[in-house]
């Protein structure tokens, strides 16, 4: 535990990663770079997320988005490139250097999956507590305590469960607490993974699309929980989202990937407007083409 | 069976329609004595004997095929009986299970077992000194309660490993061959008494866990088993090349037997029967036994319970469901084995002093791979993960070899020379292959939640 504190360097001079705002990050990744053998999946990417702020991670498919993700919690180790998360305090880990559990123990950014990654046979409370391992490991005397009954553990562990009381009331699976999580439909597992990471208290929490497979009245339940989480706990959001609906309504900034490079980077408005996410998303518009083809006298030919 | 759900399921029309299957059910019963008779023609029916000269003879046996197809008769009735039974009643227990939300009647009976078995394992030795009419007439099934327990135990300590943590380990009798020799050796080489030697026996074992630990568990699934099952051998090899330490293959005999906390079990003054003013019984010794294995057994089982409501226990858990979720929560998914694996280990340490101490003597031979195979068949027979069933799957992998000894009156069915014996590890492959089909997660499969809101509220 020591030397994994120790690891995480607290960088107070180092180099403004991408100029521009947000001025006051939570996240900096700093030229970012994955290769996977001779495949560039991302390619020097730097981007910012701003404190509290929700922060969108868009692109089409493929564009490397989950592997941004992967960097960011621990999962790979970034080619090249820095990811640097500043906690309130001042101070800051590098997420490239913790090993993959401290990136949530030390520097508490939290995440969920894109395939749901519940503890399936556990029930609904108890994938809560898991989540509440720390603070329940230490009053536990690392079991020792716990094995002997001592009250201290007691307390711990009922203040723990008024925790997850308190977030099964807020996605409204309080009736389920006792029920295996994988019997849960999927709307209520994907609330329940977004909770059980919120049980974390995270700095940063990243959503992998926390609305696939979502009907629309769901996701709308999935917007208010997101503002909530934004606007009643110290933790910022940083979401991968393909349903539009989700990210214009609530972002606050939104970046833009495209074959493993940023495109865009803004506020949902720039972004609806902005000429390279849409050539991205919908291919590039007819005139456009037009354009280039009568540049080249191409459309000449074709008359 | 077909026609069975399609009829109202309530109990009064049951005994009705059992009237109105019947017909049905002897034709088939009959089809199958008949199937029974045209294979048994050409297999049973006649024998060839080796003359007093160099012909055959045949002796025909129309005897044995019918009394085979009066058997095949008679068991395919009952089973169709028994699943006509089992059908109705599970109708009715979903009926009433839909109308009054009740728990599951499976769940009370789990409940009402653990109980049930532990005042059966204390009361054992009254039960075979009653039966048996003398403390030295019951000692086969006292014996026989010392063996199951000692599985029971070594059962347990397994399902810290495997049915918790979901860690395939393959060489778990290394645990208890490195408690069986830690023993053994204290006791011979340093004289260290029973009672010294059991903690320093469980933590060595702890350490040898973590030993193998620390490399091999970055390993999942088969790749785990496999340096696991390793692991076990090379404990088992060396303990048979490196002589000088051990004894080689011919172990290490004259163990000191276990005294009743420092009075020994001798017949002389001082010894534990003239101390408490009681005949010299060498038996007494044996009860002792089995009460200590079951004290064992019993912290085994009350460690585990407790574990499984902590953090680290709930963490074991979560490791078994989904590793990459623990380590996105923050749980360091290697200390978390480790901790399992030591503390799997350190039971069967505890385990295996006490088999050094009860046999006086050990030798490589106890711990071959078919020990771990056993022990890895009861934690997975029994349902993974729960103690009960481990408890129950102990009992009849153990018991049931012993009860076939007893089942001489089937010589007068299948004739002079049959020792049921024989046809252990056949029954065994069926009993097997039938849990498979009716009971693919093991005895009991209901997980207990290890916390409830409505419990942690009050």
């Amino acid at each position: 535990m020591k030397a994994a504190g120790r690891l995480a360097v607290t960088h107070r001079d180092l180099p403004p990663a991408a100029d521009g705002p947000p001025d006051d990050p939570v996240l900096i990744v700093d030229h970012l770079t994955m290769r996977f053998g001779g495949l560039v999946a991302v390619n020097d990417l730097s981007f910012k997320v701003g404190r509290g702020d929700i922060t969108a991670l868009i692109g089409p498919n493929g564009a490397g988005k989950t592997t941004v993700f992967n960097c960011i919690t621990g999962f790979y180790k970034p080619t090249e490139g820095m990811i640097r998360l500043c906690p309130e305090g001042g101070g800051a880990y590098l997420l490239e250097r913790l090993p993959g559990h401290d990136v949530n123990r030390l520097a508490r950014v939290a995440r969920t999956f894109q395939n749901i990654r519940l503890f399936p046979r556990m029930t609904v409370l108890e994938n809560l507590m898991v989540a509440q391992h720390k603070p329940l490991m230490q009053a536990s005397g690392f079991s020792l305590a716990g094995i002997l009954g001592l009250p201290g553990y007691r307390r711990a562990e009922a203040e723990a469960v008024e925790k997850a009381r308190a977030w099964l009331q807020r996605i409204d699976l309080i009736g389920r607490a006792d029920d295996p999580a994988g019997d849960l439909p999927y709307g209520d597992q994907r609330r329940l993974e977004i909770a059980r990471a919120m049980c974390t208290d995270p700095v940063l929490l990243c959503l992998d699309e926390p609305a696939a497979g979502l009907n629309p009245r769901e996701s709308a339940d999935l917007n208010t929980l997101l503002r909530m989480i934004r606007d009643e706990h110290a933790t910022s959001v940083l979401l991968i989202e393909h349903d539009m609906s989700v990210v214009m309504q609530i972002s606050d900034r939104i970046v833009v990937l495209d074959y493993g490079l940023k495109i865009a980077d803004g506020t949902p408005e720039q972004i609806r407007t902005d000429t390279r996410v849409i050539a991205a998303y919908l291919g590039v518009d007819d005139e456009e083409v037009e354009a280039v083809e009568a540049e080249v006298g191409l459309a000449g030919a074709q008359a | 069976m077909a026609q069975g759900s399609t009829l109202p399921a309530a109990a009064a029309s049951g005994t009705r329609r059992e009237a109105s299957a019947l017909p049905e059910i002897v034709k088939d019963a009959a089809l199958f004595a008949l199937v029974t008779f045209g294979l048994s023609i050409p297999i049973v029916a006649i024998r060839t004997d080796l003359g007093q000269g160099t012909g055959l003879y045949l002796t025909t046996r129309w005897g044995l095929v019918a009394a085979l197809c009066g058997a095949v008769f008679v068991l395919r009735l009952i089973q169709r009986l028994v699943m006509l039974r089992v059908g109705q009643s599970r109708l009715a227990a979903q009926e009433k299970q839909a109308a009054s939300g009740l728990a599951a009647p499976v769940g009370r009976l789990a409940a009402s077992l653990g109980p049930l078995t532990l005042g059966l394992a204390l009361g054992l030795p009254f039960i075979a000194v009653i039966g048996g009419g003398g403390l030295s007439e019951g000692r086969y099934w006292i014996d026989l309660g010392i063996l199951i327990l000692t599985y029971v135990m070594l059962g347990w300590g397994l399902n810290i490993v495997v049915g918790l943590a979901g860690l395939l380990d393959l060489g778990y009798v290394a645990f208890y061959a490195v408690g069986a020799y830690t023993y053994a050796l204290c006791s011979t080489v340093f004289g260290l008494s029973f009672w010294v030697c059991l903690p320093v026996a469980g933590l060595f074992a702890a350490a040898f866990g973590v030993l193998l630990g620390f490399p091999v568990l970055r390993l999942r699934g088969d790749y785990l088993a496999i340096v696991t099952l390793a692991f076990g051998e090379i404990i088992r090899l060396v303990l048979i090349n490196w002589v000088d330490f051990s004894g080689g293959a011919a172990g290490i005999s004259s163990i000191p037997r276990a005294s009743f906390f420092g009075i020994p079990f001798t017949a002389g003054e001082g010894g534990f029967a003239s101390t408490f003013g009681l005949d010299f019984n060498p038996m007494h010794r044996v009860v002792f036994l089995y009460y200590l294995i079951l004290a064992l057994a019993l912290i085994t089982n009350l460690v585990t319970l407790r574990m499984r409501r902590l953090p680290l226990g709930r963490a074991w858990e979560a490791l078994r469901e989904d590793e990459i979720a623990c380590t996105s929560l923050g749980i360091d998914t290697t200390m978390t084995k480790l901790t399992a694996f030591a503390l799997g280990a350190m039971f069967a340490g505890f385990a295996g002093s006490f088999f050094a101490v009860r046999q006086g003597f050990v030798s490589p031979e106890s711990f071959n791979f078919l020990e771990s195979a056993i022990i890895l068949a009861i934690v997975v027979l029994g349902g993974m993960g729960s103690q009960i069933g481990v408890a129950i799957a102990a009992i009849v992998m153990v018991g049931a070899p012993e009860l076939l000894r007893n089942l001489g009156f089937l010589r007068a069915v299948f004739g002079e020379g049959f020792d049921p014996n024989e046809y252990r590890l056949l029954l065994f492959g069926l009993a097997m292959v039938a849990m498979m089909v009716w009971r693919p997660r093991g005895l009991i499969s209901d997980r207990e939640p290890s916390i409830r809101l409505g419990k942690a509220a009050r």
